[in-house]
């Protein structure tokens, strides 16, 4: 049976249809989906399609990076920062123009290799993630929405503040396009003082608090635990986390 | 919905998630854009989308209404190749041909992006999601660069696409 199929044309009207998210699958860029709709993981019987909602605005108000759902990793990609280090590396030119900040953050693990590495920076960045559904509209700090109940939720919005001090971009993975990261570190030393985030390693990224604290780069461990799959082995992940975090520090502490 | 594909306008009827890739091919009898791995991760469906090049696998059709699409079939024909097609000829560029549509219409579309003569890492870049498992790519990416460069031989008396061979195009298989 084919899906009903939902097209809004405003973010109000996404936030309307996608009501408490029960039965909906949400399509953004449709990279993640549509592959496991091919291997018959997946078989929608509402989609959402945001590509005409408008959340794909990317601005700069002053010193705040404000980035919809919508926007592609492709844009992010663009010039040199934090950001645009992890962006680079996704997938490859064609998946990194149909892929979007939103569907990176929203797509978890799996055997293939774990997905969302955008999620390192943007807690390192201190990004605040503003969603909508089951209990109405809420911000809160990327690393929050992250480990929280994530079904009932909409992304509309990720933004932060433009980094005032050093930062790190450190990550290891096969040289060809395809291979999800073995492990990513990201570091940022801001005003209000050093945040780190660790992707690839898991079903969704982590902030390192431990390490923050310490400075320590085997305290890695304390709020990672990283997983075995197809792309590296946990006890691999693990080493080279400590030696992918030194090196953050060394950059971003100089 | 509606899509416009090498120039031809037409009312789609395939299921809304359908992926473009199967609507060209299953629906459309256009089999240029061949049906790999499926995930993203080969590039040999790679087709334009309003002059972009996407993968159509991962392109739910209901996602692209009213769009332009073009296939590698409508960038030339045998008698008239496109710069990039006659370079692939010119080269050896292509051998089981499985992967080369997707090349192709990549190439093209960086081409076109650059306006000019392409350098060696930027036909890396723009080819790194398309695999080819038969001629190591080198002479792949020099037929681009040729091509961009204008540096093409003419090519004639190329056969007829099918001729002399048995009819081996079975609907529903990926090649």
């Amino acid at each position: 049976m084919a899906a009903e199929t939902l097209v809004p044309s405003s973010a109000d009207e996404a936030v309307q249809l996608f009501g408490d998210g029960e039965g909906i699958t949400v399509f953004a860029g449709g990279t993640i989906l549509m592959s496991e709709i091919a291997a018959g993981r997946l078989k929608p019987a509402r989609a959402l399609l945001l590509h005409r909602s408008g959340l794909d605005e990317l601005s700069t108000d002053g010193d705040v990076v404000r980035i919809g759902a919508m926007v592609p990793v492709a844009a992010l990609a663009e010039g040199d920062g934090l950001l645009a280090r992890f962006a680079q590396r996704v997938a490859d030119l064609e998946v990194r123009a149909a892929a979007t900040v939103g569907g990176n953050l929203c797509g978890s693990g799996g055997l293939g290799g774990q997905k969302g590495d955008l999620g390192a920076p943007l807690i390192a960045l201190g990004a605040r993630v503003r969603s909508d559904g089951k209990g109405g509209e809420r911000t809160e700090p990327v690393e929050d929405f992250l480990a929280g109940d994530r079904t009932g939720r909409l992304v509309l919005e990720i933004a932060y503040d433009k980094p005032s001090g050093p930062w790190s971009a450190q990550t290891m993975r096969r040289r060809h396009a395809h291979s999800y990261a073995i492990a990513n570190v990201a570091a940022c030393s801001n005003g209000d003082g050093l945040r780190v985030g660790v992707s690839g390693v898991g079903s969704v990224a982590l902030r390192a608090r431990a390490v923050e604290q310490s400075r320590n780069a085997e305290d890695v461990l304390k709020d990672v635990d990283p997983v075995d799959d197809a792309v590296a082995s946990a006890e691999y992940r693990r080493k080279m986390l400590i030696l992918l975090v030194r090196r953050a520090l060394d950059e971003v502490e100089g | 919905m509606r899509l416009t594909v090498n120039g031809i306008e037409s009312e789609i009827s395939s299921p809304p998630l359908t992926a473009l890739l199967h609507v060209l091919r299953e629906e459309l009898e256009i089999l240029s854009p061949k049906a790999g791995c499926q995930q993203g991760g080969c590039g040999t469906c790679t087709v334009l989308v309003d002059g972009e090049p996407r993968r159509s696998c991962l392109t739910p059709v209901a996602m692209i209404d009213g769009a332009t699409i073009t296939t590698l079939e409508g960038l030339g024909q045998a008698e008239a190749l496109s710069p990039v097609q006659a370079a692939f000829h010119n080269r050896y560029a292509a051998q089981c041909g499985f992967c080369t549509p997707g090349m192709i219409v990549a190439a093209t579309a960086l081409i076109e992006r650059k306006g000019g003569a392409v350098e060696r890492d930027e036909v890396l870049e723009a080819l790194g999601g398309h695999y080819c498992r038969c001629t190591g790519y080198v002479k792949i990416v020099d037929a681009v660069m040729a091509a961009s460069r204008g540096d093409i031989e003419p090519v004639e008396d190329l056969p007829a696409p099918g001729e002399g061979e048995p009819d081996v195009l079975v609907k529903g298989s990926p090649a």
